[in-house]
């Protein structure tokens, strides 16, 4: 495998992990403030078929992000009211909106557009196009550096570099932040929060629509800026592949990052089959390679992470008492 | 004395459905004292507390803080008025740092380090101004209870609360973490701040407070000047009778040996031996105590007879030997042989919490012919008859089995638990620590029912770390330390001094007693 490959697959690695990140990082807002969201699948479903639909019907992407977005923190809100106002069952309430996104995106996708449950294809102003960073022909040449610069750095689309930084202001929020120490204590013990006079309904709302906002971006780049346009089922998993990586990064935004950046890998990985027989000197099923990033869910699953404390009022609804 | 209360309640009245928590509560607390409130379990205190910090809302009622009328809606607002609250279950996030639960929720601005080290300047005025020091930095689930304990009054203290409020403080604590404690409270009180103190322990309420509100059943039956009154009539206002805070009881009678152990050894899960060799015999008409500090084997003999661990060595009952493998004998077949067993932690191993009155009550017990209508099905009716009969036998309030074990006072559902064991007529009963968390009425009741049981010629072992409850309830006293037995005295011949140099591990006072 030569060097350029190597980068060729991390540059897939980049595209495909920025969904995940953005998921993932929408569970961990959350999750730490303890409300368990499954329904991370069914958002980034409903806003991949909302962005991609406005963009096709307005041409422009940025309503679509924004009508995927608005999708989004509508489910968010469902989950909210059911298990923050109404203190339903967390888990339920986001198979629900699993099961509803899987369906609901096809009907309305058959109805407006006709053509089996797909919008019709993106281009132009309708997608996220690849931006180049400055200089990068310019470097390109130069050994080593150069490729990595244009080729890994340079050329993703915008919601790739929204994602990325993302990250270090995740870390900033939580731990720096008057915002963040709440939220952290929300998820912890929603008690202590409201003896010390914080609303503790409000402050998970505030963390569940954070969550629908950024599952909004997930599923936008998914159809808007990965592919071109939505079909059926396309987020294939990644939402509870993103619930994955965020146990495996123990709730921590940069682990985040590298637990989404390891599924991203395998998921590029199962795209290069010649380079892994390469390597490997021996060849690997194509299924088995694409179902890589999920035996590895289940692997990461079974334990394979060590200890990892969920946020202790996790999955409870909060009830007043003494 | 300044003439405006720091706090007035009047006519505070609250009900959840049916019942009526808060009667008509009218209350005034003069700044710069320790004003206690007594009352047993489910009398309201807490109720009352908690419509001061805005938990809940009373139904009718003013609030006065420094002659101001005051509503308070919510935390919030409590906290701005003036008032801390350190609540019996602690409101700390546990893998937080001392100084992140201190500032949480009174941050000054939207970042957070100029909050975290102004906090940490003020903690270190307030340890050295009052005996308060914890290692700011430290997570909250490395503290001890007592410092844990600790964090939430200087959580009040930073939010400047004058007026602080102590639910159940001591409950947690460890003797000498209770004095250091009461030392902080009258520190407090000499600066100037009011503090209510509430609790259900007699000896706290004469030892530190100015004055004392008693509460009995949602009302306020009285309240007096600490120096002007006794326990014996503090308990008498709490129970609205006259009680026994002494066992009422005649000689025993021993007779022959029921029990009779050699040489039980014992090794945990972890392959420690917690009980290393001991002999013990308990006679028909008496009760056995063992005394000692908790985790000292004690709890573990208890669990070997009621049959739920295993062990080695030789344990007969009425001459005939029991298996102690696990593999032949388990805690239904001892029951059903006569060895009754109320648990030490009734909430674990004595009760499903969420199951009905009546469920509870024939558990271990379920196999029993009285309470099946054919091979396969159970007489739920005839055991829901049986329970409304024991309940009423035993006192049970309310004395209603369809309601879940979880929804009595801890009193009501030890009597529960002690009602379906003692019930059976058992020849030997087991009962560790009887009395943990039930108010004082209760306790008088249910060390009735085992001394009544003592002089119906059963016998009787005893497990319990209350020393005085040992000393009062027992006939005979053996006292464990390390897994093994360090003395055995008369109850008649023995006093607190020498007991608890026994349970030290001090064995040769025998020759000076």
């Amino acid at each position: 495998m030569d060097f350029l490959t190597l980068i060729q697959i991390l540059d897939t690695t980049v595209r495909l992990a920025t969904p995940l990140l953005f998921a993932c990082l929408a569970g961990l807002y959350s999750e730490r403030a303890g409300i368990f969201d499954i329904g991370l699948e069914g958002k980034m479903l409903a806003a991949a078929f909302f962005s991609a639909a406005f963009a096709a019907i307005t041409g422009s992407v940025w309503l679509g992000l924004l009508a995927g977005m608005g999708a989004s923190l509508f489910l968010s809100a469902v989950h909210g009211l059911a298990s923050i106002t109404f203190r339903g069952n967390q888990l339920i309430s986001g198979v629900a909106i699993n099961f509803l996104a899987a369906g609901l995106t096809v009907l309305i996708a058959q109805d407006w557009f006709q053509q089996g449950g797909r919008t019709p294809s993106l281009a132009g102003a309708a997608r996220f196009n690849e931006i180049d960073l400055p200089f990068q022909s310019a470097l390109a040449d130069v050994p080593y550096l150069g490729p990595i610069y244009s080729e890994l750095i340079s050329g993703h689309s915008i919601l790739v570099y929204v994602a990325f930084l993302t990250v270090p202001l995740t870390w900033y929020i939580l731990f720096r932040t008057r915002f963040g120490l709440r939220l952290r204590a929300v998820g912890e013990n929603p008690a202590a929060v409201d003896t010390a006079g914080v609303n503790v309904i409000w402050l998970r709302f505030v963390a569940v629509g954070i969550c629908g906002v950024l599952c909004g971006l997930a599923g936008a780049y998914l159809a808007t800026g990965l592919q071109a346009g939505f079909v059926k089922d396309m987020s294939s998993g990644r939402g509870f592949i993103a619930l994955a990586a965020l146990i495996f990064a123990k709730w921590r935004p940069w682990y985040a990052l590298f637990a989404c950046l390891l599924f991203g890998f395998f998921q590029a990985l199962s795209f290069r089959p010649d380079v892994v027989k390469a390597v490997l000197q021996f060849e690997i099923p194509g299924q088995l390679m694409d179902a890589l990033p999920y035996i590895l869910t289940v692997v990461i699953l079974a334990g394979f992470v060590g200890k990892a404390i969920p946020p202790r009022a996790g999955g409870e609804p909060y009830v007043k008492e003494r | 004395m300044n003439a405006e209360p720091a706090i007035e309640l009047k006519g505070i009245s609250k009900a959840f459905g049916p019942v009526q928590a808060n009667k008509d509560i009218s209350i005034r607390v003069m700044p710069g004292t320790i004003h206690g409130i007594i009352g047993e379990n489910g009398a309201g205190k807490s109720t009352l507390m908690s419509i001061l910090y805005g938990f809940y809302k009373a139904d009718r009622g003013e609030v006065f803080i420094s002659g101001t009328k005051t509503e308070i809606p919510d935390s919030q607002a409590a906290i701005a008025a003036g008032i801390g609250m350190v609540f019996q279950h602690f409101k700390l996030v546990e893998n937080f740092t001392v100084l992140e639960n201190v500032v949480l929720g009174a941050e000054e601005g939207a970042r957070l380090r100029p909050s975290l080290s102004k906090a940490r300047k003020l903690l270190t005025e307030l340890a050295r101004e009052y005996e308060l020091s914890v290692d700011p930095d430290e997570t909250i689930e490395e503290l001890s209870v007592g410092h844990q304990q600790r964090v939430e009054i200087l959580k009040a203290l930073y939010r400047k609360a004058d007026i602080l409020i102590l639910d159940e403080p001591t409950g947690v604590l460890t003797p000498s973490e209770a004095d250091h404690l009461f030392r902080i409270l009258k520190g407090l009180r000499d600066e100037g701040k009011t503090i209510i103190l509430i609790t259900h322990k007699l000896r706290e309420i004469m030892d530190v407070t100015d004055t004392v509100s008693v509460m009995r059943r949602g009302e306020m039956t009285a309240t007096v000047k600490t120096s002007e009154t006794n326990p014996q009539a503090l308990a008498e206002l709490m129970v609205g009778r006259k009680v026994l805070l002494q066992v009422d009881k005649v000689a025993a009678q021993p007779k022959d040996k029921v029990l009779d152990i050699q040489g039980l050894r014992v090794v945990d899960d972890d392959g420690v031996e917690r009980v290393k060799g001991i002999d013990l015999n308990v006679r028909q008409g008496e009760i056995l105590g063992i005394a000692g500090v908790a985790g000292n084997g004690q709890s573990e003999v208890l669990e070997v007879l009621g049959g739920y661990r295993s062990a080695t060595g030789r344990v007969t009952l009425n001459g005939q030997d029991i298996d102690l493998t696990g593999r032949a004998s388990d805690g239904q077949t001892r029951r059903a042989n006569g060895i009754c067993h109320v648990p030490e932690d009734r909430h674990r191993e004595g009760l499903i919490l969420d199951y009905f009155a009546w469920e509870n009550m024939v558990f271990g017990y379920h196999r029993a012919p009285e309470y099946q209508r054919s091979k396969y099905l159970m007489d739920n009716r005839a055991i829901r008859r049986d329970t409304e009969e024991k309940m009423a036998r035993f006192d049970v309030r309310p004395p209603i089995p369809n309601l879940a074990a979880k929804n009595f006072s801890g009193g009501n559902q030890q009597k529960i638990v002690l009602a379906r064991e003692i019930e059976r007529d058992p020849e030997l009963l087991l009962v560790g620590q009887p009395t943990r968390g039930v108010d004082i009425g209760a306790i008088e009741f249910i060390h009735q029912q085992i001394v009544e049981l003592r002089d119906r010629g059963k016998a009787v072992l005893l497990v319990s770390v209350e020393l005085e409850e040992i000393l009062s309830l027992a006939d005979r006293i053996t006292v464990m330390f390390d897994g093994q037995i360090t003395g055995e005295r008369l109850a008649a011949d023995t006093n607190e001094n020498e007991l608890g140099m026994l349970m030290a591990g001090i064995t040769d006072t025998s020759g000076a007693a």
